[in-house]
């Protein structure tokens, strides 16, 4: 019952006669293409050939279109070829596949090296315009904030609250534990390096201006950055492909102002919470090591810390957080808005917003470190 | 089915074709809720079946249920005459490979054109050569009436008729036996609506299919179905040929065939 394909010759009289058998169905794939090869094959030079496919048990698309496309190719070579005994619903089958060659997608050839320059150019050219972009979107969310100002019943509280409870309240545990880690490994190397020169007590100093002026900043900024700019560019590009925001454009809804405002906010509100709470728990972590690798007692410590830190170490680190968020938040915005229709462009604007983010984190703690360097803060 | 006092008798000729899908008992529900309880329903070869019922009463539900998508409370689902409980998993891809699935929004994989789509079956489960993959694909590509340049487009550019299309060749990619079609015709104009019917019936006919469709197209049910069972309550309420289901006498089906929109497509 279950036989696969077969072909058999049958040479009587002046035609040559293939008698085809079995199941011509999509399982014997294989064997269905090396058998009509074969009877291409055996057929070659002779005259007009007869396909008998009265013993065909099954035949599905692929079979009718493998026959069929053996019989145009006899005829391309001259032979004529028919089918004969076909069953009338296979005939059905048949004439409903009807072979036809399909014209091969012609490729466009180029040397690689025009390529390479091709890719560099265009990437060059897209770097200037996600710059024009970021900067117009800038306008555009300082614009709707400025537009929420003049009209403070239009602002979402609701969804800033909900936002800020993301943001800023469920991150609290992460951010406190990596940055208890941090502060503990920092301590724990100062000790050890400056041991060496008998200087152990600067670890104090180094541990409070490291952490106060940069670490706890740079730390929760690009914990945010993986953590809600990843979260944002995946809730807003997904809104964008089941055309969500359009549906808020169509309602006479700003995008900008329902979906982008109350994040950004958000963020720009959560972070500089979020960099106190990483600076408290680092200088928590180094102030323990510090206890136990290198004998500084708690109130030694506290002491040490008031004479090396002033306000402003502690403030040049908390200055830098909003700016911080405002980088995240827009670049987060804005790859959420170029996402695509696909699944993949998704993961590929999720994946550009998060590297994208921290990226510029970095780039504008260097800023500030020389603006700051430069005024003498 | 035979315990609704509603199903018409069987005629004998219905009685010896052959059952491909046979479901007993089904019980399905989502928490508190129970969406089906004791549904039965037979499928047979070769025939295209609609599948009406009102919104929300679990037609999709059903489909998935059979499909293994949706859990099962209780009852058997039979595919080709075996239980597709008691099926260990290689047996399961077998009978998995004999069905395709339209899926109501299309489902297809985005970040793929619909060439690669309706390629993605058939290179799981096919062994053959690029240039007759390559073939094949376009061939079932022209057979469900999409135009060639249509191949390398990716789905999020295409026409709602153009996806559903592009839906349905995947479906056929592997030559299948059963399909399930989830409303088909939804979102096409009647016009489109019209040529999806003539295709699915063409495709029936030149490939022997088996044809589970659920649908609300009046005209559909009307062309192209030759039986149609109506679920309501948990159940099937009704099944037969639209004769039958004009004859029934449950309120519902009454009401949906005997209403102005149905008077109006049967007017012709």
């Amino acid at each position: 019952m279950n036989s696969g394909p077969a072909i058999a010759v049958d040479e009587r009289g002046g035609d040559m006669r293939f008698v085809v058998s079995g199941r011509w169905t999509a399982p014997h794939a294989a064997e269905v293409e090396r058998l009509a090869a074969t009877l291409l094959e055996e057929a070659r030079g002779g005259g007009s050939v007869r396909i008998d496919i009265s013993g065909i048990e099954r035949l599905d698309t692929l079979g009718a279109w493998v026959l069929d496309r053996t019989r145009h190719e006899l005829g391309d070579r001259g032979q004529r070829a028919d089918f004969v005994g076909a069953r009338p619903e296979h005939q059905t089958l048949l004439d409903e596949i009807a072979y036809r060659g399909f014209q091969e997608p012609t490729r466009r050839k180029s040397s690689r090296i025009v390529d390479f320059l091709v890719d560099v150019g265009r990437t060059v050219v897209e770097v200037g315009k996600d710059f024009m972009r970021g900067v117009s979107f800038l306008g555009e969310v300082v614009a709707a904030l400025v537009g929420v100002l003049l009209n403070p019943r239009r602002f979402r509280f609701p969804a800033l609250v909900h936002q800020l409870e993301h943001i800023a309240f469920r991150g609290v545990p992460i951010i406190a534990l990596i940055s208890f880690l941090v502060g503990a490994i920092v301590a724990q190397q100062g000790i050890f390096q400056l041991q060496r020169f008998g200087a152990t007590p600067f670890v104090v100093d180094l541990v409070g201006i490291l952490i106060l002026r940069e670490l706890a900043v740079l730390l929760t900024s690009i914990m945010i950055a993986g953590r809600s700019g990843s979260a944002f560019t995946a809730e807003i590009g997904s809104m964008k492909m089941r055309e969500e925001v359009d549906a808020l454009r169509v309602m006479g809804l700003d995008p900008v102002q329902v979906l982008i405002v109350p994040r950004v906010l958000a963020l720009i509100i959560g972070l500089p919470l979020l960099t106190f709470l990483s600076m408290m728990s680092a200088l928590l972590g180094g102030g323990l090591v510090a206890w136990v690798y290198g004998g500084i007692s708690p109130e030694i410590f506290l002491a040490r810390l008031q004479g090396a830190i002033a306000l402003s170490t502690f403030l040049v680190g908390l200055i830098k957080a909003p700016f911080m968020a405002l980088v995240i938040g827009l670049i987060a915005s804005l790859e959420g808005l170029a996402v695509q229709g696909s699944a993949e462009s998704l993961g590929r604007q999720v994946t550009s917003s998060v590297v994208k983010a921290i990226f510029m984190v970095i780039v504008v703690d260097g800023l500030f470190a020389m603006f700051f360097a430069a005024i003498d803060y | 089915m035979d315990d609704t006092p509603q199903a018409p008798a069987r005629t004998a000729d219905e009685r010896e074709r052959e059952v491909v899908i046979r479901v007993r008992g089904l019980e399905v529900g989502f928490g508190e809720k129970t969406i089906m309880k004791g549904l039965d329903l037979d499928v047979y070869r070769g025939e295209i079946l609609g599948f009406v019922g009102a919104s929300g009463t679990g037609k999709s539900v059903l489909t998935r249920a059979i499909l293994g998508l949706v859990p099962k409370r209780a009852g058997t689902i039979e595919v080709f005459g075996e239980d597709l409980d008691g099926l260990n998993p290689a047996s399961r891809r077998a009978i998995e490979r004999r069905w395709g699935v339209l899926f109501q929004h299309g489902a297809l994989f985005s970040s793929l054109t619909v060439k690669q789509n309706v390629q993605v079956p058939m290179r799981e489960y096919l062994d053959m050569s690029d240039r007759l993959l390559e073939e094949l694909a376009m061939l079932k590509i022209e057979m469900v009436g999409l135009s060639p340049d249509a191949a390398d487009k990716y789905p999020s550019d295409l026409s709602g008729g153009m996806i559903k299309r592009a839906a349905l060749a995947r479906a056929l990619a592997l030559d299948p036996e059963i399909v399930f079609l989830d409303e088909p015709t939804s979102g096409l104009d009647p016009i489109g609506a019209g040529d999806f019917d003539d295709l699915i019936a063409t495709l029936q006919k030149t490939l022997g299919l088996t044809v589970f469709m659920v649908t609300h197209d009046l005209d559909s049910l009307h062309s192209v179905c030759d039986r149609i069972a109506a679920l309501g309550e948990g159940r099937i309420i009704a099944s037969g040929t639209i004769e039958d289901m004009l004859a029934s006498d449950h309120p519902w089906v009454k009401a949906y065939f005997h209403g102005k929109r149905a008077r109006a497509v049967m007017a012709e």
